[in-house]
């Protein structure tokens, strides 16, 4: 590890050797250990690491919030004041009066979710008005001007009568907005931010990060910035901290993480980044699809409409055999309602889903009942996004992939148990760990329990829906070259639906751009991503940010508004 | 760090860990639950062998013994030289020249000693077969041992609360039974169908709630025939108690039926083409039975005091049929309470019980989902 070389001045804050506890009944979990860090005032520290790695845990440390039981067992954090003094945050009873004070007038955090971060019952404006009465003499009125002139800097519309909404009123990027403006509202010297866009769209994630960068300018405020995005880390990044497991795997300048990593977990990490912003080989190396077959599934004109909302608007699309088509968009672009429109977990309202059997019959999915949807089912299998919720914890692993074998009377007993054994070793899992439950596995394993499930049945077609979003980095990749192993040695065709568009350029022959509901675009993977045509492709390209420091350009960032809610207004959701 | 919450069990074997195997690892370290699980254990062992654990018979009446004091049990004698071995010593009554009040006195010059598994009163084992084998017996038929006093016809409380456990903690259980088979039932269609058929039968489990229970069971146990026999009035109670105990039941479980309809597992069950009997049974019904077996265990103190206020006010169960409601009976008026509080004793036994229940319910509840923080 090597130490920051301290630039003019002193730090703003200093954190030495941290030590962070949890007691278990059996001994004691070491969640942060011997960290060492410091923050110079206007530079944005970003501390970067997987699940589990002790990224948020640091964080709240330095306010003294760490979740009970845990507790900071050893080293210091200085805070370093303007005038000139310092103060050892871990020697204050993190109850106390001199804490409370130094929480959000000095350091301010904004977390991952806004919506739970927010109070539900008082307004907006009430709440950042508190928050200001707290740390300042201002009378109401004072409180309430400031307040106003604070969403006014943090770009919500009309900030007078968004002063006076809840929470639930405001978008999910709003919300942030407004979390932001309450802390900022006491001018802090650091502001601490915890993953604050991984809840958000993509579009919405470029603004909040612009909005994050500018301020920080203008008020000369430090920023400890808590990601898992490698992407995030090369776009605002000053300095960078690697952890892993609790422990600092590289501190240093962005430019040489990025670009001359000393670390060999680290190196992993980026690798794996990088792995991603490109075509896989296997895909590059693969001969060109025949695009004169009959499509294996064909959508025509489908809708579904959930009261007044279309979540699908007339969408039209076809899938080849052997063909990966992914579907991209932002939340609540219709692209999950169209994978469950497809399995039919969801009825939809019109249009057909055609289906072409392998003896050359075409069943309408959309209408299909009984005997006749039980087998195109056998057929089409789908891969759930939550690796926890979408595999029975009660069951072993061994029952949960042979379950399709075992109700569909394809095997049992001692055949069903080598299926099973077969099964897992297709998906790289260990068959003598098929007794374990589901809760023995990591994320990613799960997830590929999840796969095997899938296949079981020997299909045609699968649906994964968000299947790697919910996987760290490092085992993302993994997951997606499993998933096109058995893409060439099964002949299947995939739709992958996706919110990440690396993912999607990964592996994907061609894609399909969701926006409400509607499918604004389908082309040629690399293509899309390279030369969008439509303008909310282009709008979603330009705000994923590129694991590069050298590459921040953020003038080429804009929003796309469709061109009929322009009249609305901006409160858009 | 796994997400399951039992830490101190080695990794191999929390792997192949079954969802009871967690449940009990968890339950474990809940220390009160686990005194709780002993205590309600040694109840229900009395409870299905009240007359191995009685001393005298409870229905045996004896006029010299009105209003006896309870007796203590000696381990060591200093009276009649140095012994070791329990023993108790008969008392002698005496009147209080004045007020002719009764006096009962220890007579440490007789010495009795208590028997092991020795001779007493013959009583029947599940109706199969007779014996007269006791835990405790006091060879001494004239002067019996008293542990909680005896009442005013001078019948043994202690062999009485003894023999009212049977009653009285088997109804909580017969009870629940009844509304479970009506809460799992009527919760489960709710909570699978949904719709029309949830809303009707969630207004008639408003309905039901909306009763007044107590004027309820009043009214209806006073429409018992009081000739009936013993058995078929207490079945009848426990039927009277669980017509409103099971609406509570079918809320939970209705609750958990659309919580887990929309849980992925069930979906991914679903596309596997997994039948409909088979997805409630296999799928649904593991996840919930813990929850389920968590608010039966609450439910059965609830019945146990319901059965025993009833049974106090006298609508309930009548004598001679012994339960602890109809035990408090005697502890009704001033009297009692002045010159024999010890006629209290069932009332112990139903705080014991019911505390005990319900901190077992309340640490099953807890380990009730060994998969969620």
């Amino acid at each position: 590890m090597t130490d920051i070389v301290p630039i003019a001045g002193r730090p703003l804050l200093q954190v030495k050797n941290l030590t962070v506890e949890f007691p278990l009944r059996t001994g004691v979990f070491r969640a942060v250990s011997d960290l060492s860090f410091s923050i110079e005032p206007g530079k944005t520290l970003c501390v970067v690491g997987e699940s589990g790695s002790g990224k948020s845990v640091t964080a709240r440390s330095i306010l003294q919030i760490v979740d009970a039981p845990g507790r900071i067992s050893g080293g210091s954090i200085i805070l370093n004041n303007q005038d000139g003094g310092s103060i050892d945050l871990t020697s204050l009873n993190p109850r106390g009066r001199q804490i409370r004070a130094i929480r959000g007038r000095d350091i301010a955090m904004i977390f991952q979710e806004p919506m739970s971060s927010l109070s539900p019952i008082h307004t907006v404006g009430n709440q950042i008005v508190e928050a200001l009465r707290l740390h300042t003499r201002m009378s109401k009125a004072e409180a309430r001007a400031e307040a106003i002139s604070l969403l006014k800097q943090v770009e919500i519309p009309s900030p007078d009568k968004a002063l006076d909404r809840y929470a639930f009123q405001y978008s999910g990027g709003m919300r942030q907005r407004a979390m932001i403006a309450m802390a900022l509202a006491c001018k802090p010297q650091l502001l601490i931010a915890d993953e604050p866009t991984t809840a958000l769209d993509v579009t919405t994630q470029a603004e909040i990060l612009d909005l994050i960068a500018r301020l920080q300018k203008a008020k000369g405020m430090a920023v400890l910035f808590i990601t898992h995005d490698m992407g995030v880390v090369a776009q605002i990044a000053d300095d960078v901290l690697v952890m892993h497991n609790g422990v600092a795997k590289e501190y240093a300048p962005v430019e040489q993480i990025f670009h001359a990593p000393q670390d060999d977990y680290t190196r992993m990490l980026i690798g794996s980044v990088l792995k991603l912003e490109a075509k896989a080989e296997i895909r590059q190396a693969r001969p060109p699809l025949d695009t004169t077959a009959a499509p294996i599934l064909e959508l025509r004109n489908v809708s579904m409409d959930f009261g007044e909302v279309k979540a699908l608007d007339d969408v039209s699309i076809s899938l080849l055999p052997g063909e990966t088509l992914g579907i991209v968009g932002e939340s609540g672009s219709g692209k999950t309602t169209m994978g469950r429109s497809i399995m039919r977990l969801i009825d939809p309202t019109a249009g057909e889903i055609l289906y072409r059997r392998a003896d050359g019959d075409i069943i309408d999915l959309a209408t299909a009942k009984g005997q006749t949807l039980a087998a195109a089912r056998r057929e089409l299998r789908m891969v759930f996004q939550d690796p926890f919720g979408s595999l029975n914890p009660r069951m072993t692993v061994s029952q949960i992939i042979g379950e399709p074998l075992l109700v569909n009377g394809v095997a049992k007993g001692r055949a069903l148990e080598e299926r099973v054994c077969h099964l897992m070793e297709q998906v790289g899992l260990d068959p003598r760990a098929r007794e374990r439950y589901p809760h023995a596995f990591s994320g990613g394993q799960r997830q590929r329990i999840g796969i095997a499930r899938a296949i079981t049945l020997n299909p045609r077609v699968i649906v994964a829906d968000e299947a790697t979003s919910a996987l760290d980095v490092s085992v993302r990749s993994q997951v997606l070259d499993l998933l096109m192993r058995l893409q060439d040695e099964l002949g299947l065709a995939y739709i992958f639906i996706s919110h990440d568009i690396g993912v999607i350029r990964y592996m994907c022959d061609r894609v399909g751009v969701m926006y409400k509901g509607q499918l604004v675009e389908i082309g040629d993977a690399e293509k899309v991503c390279r030369t969008p045509e439509h303008a909310y492709t282009q709008a979603l390209i330009s705000a994923i940010p590129r694991p590069d420091p050298r590459d921040r350009d953020h003038s080429r960032r804009f929003r796309y508004v469709a061109p009929d809610i322009l009249k609305n207004g901006t409160f858009q959701r | 760090m796994a997400d399951i919450t039992v830490t101190n069990i080695p990794p191999d074997r929390a792997a192949v860990a079954s969802q009871w195997q967690l449940i009990w690892w968890a339950f474990r370290r809940h220390r009160l639950a686990m005194v709780a699980l002993v205590v309600t254990v040694l109840m229900y062992i009395v409870a299905l062998l009240p007359g191995f654990f009685a001393i005298n018979d409870p229905n045996l009446q004896n006029a010299r013994a009105t209003f006896h004091p309870p007796q203590r049990l000696h381990l060591i004698d200093t009276q009649n030289g140095f012994s070791f071995g329990p023993h108790y010593y008969p008392m002698k009554l005496t009147r209080d020249p004045e007020t002719l009040a009764a006096i009962f006195k220890e007579d440490t010059t007789k010495r009795v000693d208590v028997q092991f598994f020795g001779r007493g009163y013959e009583y029947s084992v599940f109706g199969l077969f007779r014996t007269n084998i006791h835990l405790i017996a006091s060879p001494d038929k004239t002067t019996p041992l008293l542990l909680f006093g005896a009442d005013r016809l001078g019948r043994d409380v202690f062999s009485r609360t003894v023999q009212g456990s049977q009653i009285s903690l088997s109804i909580g259980l017969v009870g629940v039974f009844f509304s479970l088979m009506l809460g799992i039932v009527l919760g489960g269609i709710s909570g699978y169908y949904g719709g029309r058929i949830d809303f009707f039968l969630q207004r008639v489990i408003d309905f039901v709630l909306s009763l007044p229970t107590i004027p309820i069971w009043l009214a209806m146990a006073a429409a018992l025939p009081q000739d009936w026999p013993a058995t078929l009035q207490y079945m009848m109670i426990t039927i009277i108690l669980s017509l409103t105990g099971w609406a509570q039941l079918a809320r939970v479980v209705r609750g958990r039926f659309l919580s887990l309809r929309t849980e992925e597992f069930v979906a991914a069950a679903r596309l596997d083409g997994v039948r409909e009997r088979r997805i409630i049974f296999r799928h649904m019904l593991p996840s919930f039975a813990s929850h389920i077996i968590a608010s039966i265990t609450l439910a059965v103190p609830a019945m146990i005091l319901a059965e025993t206020s009833l049974s106090f006010l006298g609508l309930g169960l009548q004598p001679p049929t012994i339960s602890w409601g109809v035990l408090l009976r005697e502890a009704q008026n001033i009297r009692s309470i002045a010159t024999a509080p010890w006629l209290f004793m069932p009332g112990c036994a139903v705080v014991v019980a019911v505390m005990a229940l319900n901190l077992l319910g309340d640490g099953l509840r807890d380990a009730a989902d060994p998969y969620n923080k």
